[in-house]
């Protein structure tokens, strides 16, 4: 399994309530988010509405408000919520002894959200 | 290790004359002793039981070492199973004596004193070591972990000779030693890497809250703190160095920031490990013959560092080790916290998000936050603090899945309440049901049925309310059980709506109420507003938190910490983000000057950056577009380096002050308008305010700098200067209203400086002057001004205050080095072709 997993470092490297980014050759940049309650979860760092960086974005809940037209994304399901519509890939993330680790294949080419 | 020594088979025949299975178990621990008592409850003659333990003594309660440590129990007290246990178990125990092999093919353990053991069926059980963080100093005398008797015996005596203690981790472990320490006398610090306390178990607010009490006991908590070193002195700690350069005496270091299943012996018998010991749903490893069960297994991807769910494995272990299987399915978790006089309780998914409704309820008068997660039908989460009583029944609901739909609306309120009606039950019948003399407003002293009775006679609204009955008229942290009466009293004649503009959905309360309230209860963090102010949610949403954050940093100058995760993305990176993502960034030219050096650095970045576009905009300065955030250090640091500062193009704050040429050139100039302006933005530049701000200063009527559409305008005439407030250009252009005339610059200064500090004591947040003059009305601000003699120097003198705080240049800050991850990426992909992929830091 660990082999399907992309190691991307000790989780404080992100501080709660704050989202860092990955660029990928190739592929979308991934945006990785701490929420305050202390979870992680990984989304490609762009918005469905017009592409704006969510990793800018404020986080609450589960939740990042896109910094350029304040659209609610869910971090958990990529889906736009409220009366907005539009869904942006996740990528399946978990935390081991400390450390981040991302879904290679889903980093290369992120699968459509569900 | 000594020689090896077999011993000869001592098991006893059973009655039919067979022997008995050799059970080996390796751990005298909790789970390692429950394993046996599940099996001999089952069967007792199945097994001849030996089992070793490293630490030398019998089996013991080891969540209880805290009260132990805190003196409320000592360990006789704690014992669980006796000597006399083991013997009329007939189970040998060798205890003191720990295995260091396991030769699967002979099928024996080879322990320490050099003892060999053959089994046929081996059970591990080895728990956990706990994790040191490898900093320098680790090694040294006076360095504690907390996990047996020998580590609470030396906290015990290291407490006795008093001192200070630096308790490093601030989870469960860590705080019951803090606590245990503390009460024993020393004066405890405790060193914690995340932001709030006891993170994995709790949120923001319930860790808020914790690290409150805390505090208020006298322990020192330093959040967001990581260790550097241990200093230490003749072989012993003296100290603990963090790596913001603090240091914090110590005469003993209690090193409590996790555990690590204890593995190495499984490992090295070629048993398969993954975090733990893996093993299957009846606790069966790798090899048929050897089981293991506790904190040193890993099921199902899950490793447990909690008593019950080992209770659970316990009872497939016995069921398997008799013949009779059932098998382990994962457990569900509940953490309280054991220090005494705090109560705390969390249990299952308290994330929230899509699909979950969190329900809050807070009680800042009683210390209570209570938080439950539901979903569909589902309680999935809880989290309580200050009051657990119900944490059993949430548990239970959430372990059991129970279709919570009937109770829904009064869970929150508990068992008792919940389950109390049976009917429908809803927050307005839970004050329904409260009796006449039951205490609504704790301020004015108002009983239920005086507000009832005050509804009765005609007081239909909340204002209407608090004028004839007091009730809600003084903190306000009553209003929603005022508003519940209402509905309650007058049914649909109520309209539900309070007339004020709430803040955000999450609270009830208006923005002049929170402002108020901020400064009354002296509240001076986001978490204790949420709290005393009885906010819905546990942190909120994008709406209140920045407004809290401002209102925070108006309130409390130098005292309160900016929250940057509460702030819009450009004042927290200190430039504008653009549609495609990349910056702009707008130095400040003082009153719209400017000078070669500056011109020069600017085109040098320009070139340097290949910033695809530079602008004059309309606030009289240069727009630097395209920088990419990873740039933005760097730009900064060579505008700072031709003496530019931040401009704040970006923030709720002071814009420009945009000058005429005034007096020093113009044919008409009256007064020296640039000069004016350069002084009002070395003096206003920096400050935070509701929404942006904008000054100008025109020399003559002829007003080039278009003074009279600017929050603050001057208009200088022969006879000194004409002051306008509460212009605004854009969606809705409003000209200034004529505040006053003065004769001097000091005097248009000082009047500059009180307005702008009344508008940011008053405004809601994102209210420009305009709205703000329109909703309050000019009388309002001129009589704020000019009804107390002393009200513009007071006022004056706050900015002034408030100002020596705010004045260092963000950018100086993020071009020497802070904040770099909010710049730097974490890392980069590059997928190759051939090669695996590939993970540049
Ligand atoms: C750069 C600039 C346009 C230009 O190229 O000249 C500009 C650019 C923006 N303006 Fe402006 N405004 C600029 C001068 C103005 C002016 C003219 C002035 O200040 O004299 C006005 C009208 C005067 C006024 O504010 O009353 C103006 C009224 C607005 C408004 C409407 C404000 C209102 O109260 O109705 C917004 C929207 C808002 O703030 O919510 C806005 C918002 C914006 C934002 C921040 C839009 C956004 O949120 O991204 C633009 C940022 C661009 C960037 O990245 O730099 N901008 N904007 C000007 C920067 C001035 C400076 O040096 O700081
Ligand atoms: C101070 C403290 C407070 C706690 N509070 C709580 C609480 O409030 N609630 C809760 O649910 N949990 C709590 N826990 C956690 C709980 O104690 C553990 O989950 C539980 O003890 C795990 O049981 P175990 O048998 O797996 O490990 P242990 O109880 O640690 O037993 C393992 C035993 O194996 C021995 N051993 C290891 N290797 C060998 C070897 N090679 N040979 C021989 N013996 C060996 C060890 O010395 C140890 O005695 C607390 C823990 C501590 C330390
Ligand atoms: S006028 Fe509109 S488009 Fe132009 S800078 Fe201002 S906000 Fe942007
Ligand atoms: S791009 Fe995210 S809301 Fe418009």
């Amino acid at each position: 399994m660990i082999g399907d997993w992309l190691d991307i470092g000790p989780v404080s490297q992100i501080s709660p309530g704050n989202a860092r980014t990955m660029p990928v050759r190739g592929g979308r940049e991934v945006a990785i988010f701490h929420t305050l309650n202390n979870e992680f979860y990984a989304l490609v760092n762009a918005c469905p509405h017009k592409g704006g960086p969510l990793s800018q974005g404020i986080v609450h809940g589960t939740v990042v408000a896109c910094p350029l037209h304040n659209w609610n994304i869910s971090l958990k399901t990529g889906e736009a919520l409220g009366e907005d519509k539009g869904c942006v890939p996740t990528i399946p993330l978990r935390i081991d002894a400390g450390r981040i680790y991302l879904l290679r294949s889903a980093v290369i080419a992120p699968a459509p959200a569900g | 290790m000594n020689a090896p020594a077999t011993f000869p088979d001592s098991r006893i025949p059973r009655p039919d004359g067979t022997l008995p299975q050799r059970l080996v178990v390796v751990g005298n621990g909790m789970a390692g002793c429950r394993a046996v008592e599940e099996i001999l409850a089952r069967d007792p003659a199945r097994y001849a039981i030996t089992i070793f333990g490293a630490e030398p003594r019998v089996n013991y309660n080891r969540i209880m070492l805290s009260p132990v440590l805190a003196g409320e129990k000592t360990f006789d007290e704690i014992v669980i199973n006796d000597a006399a246990w083991y013997a009329d178990n007939g189970i040998t125990l060798l205890s003191g004596d720990a295995v260091v092999a396991i030769d699967r093919a002979a099928k024996t353990v080879i322990a320490a004193s050099g003892r060999v053991e053959a089994y046929d069926l081996l059970l591990l059980a080895t728990g956990s070591d706990p994790f040191i963080i490898p900093v320098p100093g680790k090694d040294l005398a006076g360095m504690v972990t907390f996990r047996d008797l020998d580590d609470v015996d030396k906290m015990v005596r290291a407490a006795d000779s008093g001192g200070s203690a630096v308790v490093i981790g601030g989870g469960l472990l860590g705080l019951e030693a803090a606590h245990g320490l503390s009460l024993r006398g020393m004066k405890v610090t405790v060193i914690h890497l995340m932001p709030t306390l006891m993170e994995r178990q709790l949120d923001e607010a319930a860790g808020w809250l914790l690290k409150a009490e805390l505090e208020a006991r006298g322990q020192s908590i330093l959040t967001g703190a990581d260790t550097a070193e241990i200093i230490g002195k003749d072989g012993h700690v003296s100290a603990v160095r963090l790596k913001d350069g603090r240091v914090i005496d110590a005469d003993i270091v209690v090193m409590a920031v996790g555990i690590r299943p204890a593995t190495a012996l499984a490992k090295q018998a070629g048993l398969e490990v993954g975090r733990g010991i893996l093993v299957d749903d009846h606790m069966v490893t790798s090899d048929p013959a050897v089981l293991a069960v506790g904190e040193c297994v890993e099921h199902r991807g899950t490793c447990y560092g909690l008593v019950a769910p080992l209770w659970d494995m316990c009872r497939a272990l016995a069921d398997h080790a008799t013949g009779a299987p059932t098998g382990y399915e994962g457990s569900v978790t509940a953490t309280k916290l054991k220090v005494s006089g705090i109560e705390v309780f969390s249990a299952g998914d308290f994330s929230g998000g899509d699909g979950c409704e969190d329900i809050v309820m807070r009680d800042a008068a009683r210390g209570l936050y209570k938080r439950v997660v539901v979903k569909g039908d589902r309680l999935i989460g809880a989290v309580l603090y200050g009051d657990t009583a119900d944490g059993a029944w949430y548990f239970d609901l959430l372990r059991k899945s129970v279709d919570v739909s009937d109770i829904r609306e009064a869970l929150i309120f508990g068992q008792a309440f919940a389950s109390g009606g049976g009917a429908l039950l809803d927050p307005n019948s839970a004050v329904a049901a409260l009796s006449d003399d039951a205490e609504i407003c704790g301020c004015n002293g108002v009983s239920k049925g005086k507000v009832v009775s005050c509804i009765a006679r005609g007081a239909h609204s909340i204002d209407a309310v608090r004028a004839g009955c007091k009730a809600s008229a003084s903190c306000g942290s009553c209003t929603g059980l005022v508003e519940s009466l209402l509905a309650v009293t007058l049914g649909d004649q109520f309209a539900g709506e309070r007339g004020a503009r709430t803040v955000c959905k999450c609270t009830s309360f208006t923005h002049d109420d929170v402002r108020r309230l901020i400064l009354e209860k002296h509240l001076k963090a986001i978490p204790a507003v949420m709290q005393a102010l009885h906010w819905s949610t546990p942190d909120g949403c994008a709406s209140c938190r920045p407004a809290l954050n401002y209102y925070l940093v108006c309130a409390w100058p130098g005292e309160y910490d900016d929250d940057q995760q509460s702030r819009f993305v450009n004042e927290r990176m200190h430039a504008n983000i653009q549609k495609d993502g990349t910056y702009s960034v707008v130095p400040r030219m003082w009153g719209g000057l400017t000078n070669p050096r500056e011109l020069r650095a600017i085109a040098d970045v320009v070139e340097k950056y290949n910033a695809p576009m530079v602008k004059v905009t309309g606030g009289q300065r240069l727009d630097i577009f395209g920088i990419r955030k990873e740039d933005l250090p760097a730009v900064w640091a060579d505008l700072n380096a031709a003496g530019m500062v931040s401009g704040h193009a970006y923030g709720k704050s002071l814009r420009t002050v945009k000058t005429c040429v005034g007096s020093e050139w113009c044919r008409f100039g009256t007064q020296d308008s640039t000069g004016l302006g350069v002084q009002i933005e070395h003096m206003t530049w920096g400050s935070w305010m509701p929404h942006k701000f904008k000054i100008a200063v025109s020399g003559c009527p002829r007003n080039c700098a278009e003074a009279t559409i600017k929050d603050f305008g001057i208009i200088c005439v022969d006879s000194g200067y004409e002051l306008h407030v509460g212009g605004n250009g854009g969606i809705k252009v409003r000209v200034t209203d004529l505040l006053g005339k003065v004769a001097t610059e000091a005097e248009a200064m000082a009047l500059c400086a009180a307005f702008i500090q009344l508008y940011r004591e008053q405004a809601w947040y994102l209210e420009r002057t305009a709205p703000w003059i329109e909703r309050v009305g000019l009388e309002h601000v001129k009589a704020g001004l000019f009804d107390d003699p002393g009200a513009i120097a007071a006022l004056a003198a706050r900015f002034a205050h408030s100002q020596s705080f705010m004045q260092d240049d963000p950018w100086a800050k993020r071009a020497a080095g802070a904040d770099a991850d909010l710049h730097q990426h974490l890392a980069e992909v590059r997928p190759l072709e051939l090669a695996p992929m590939e993970l540049v830091r």
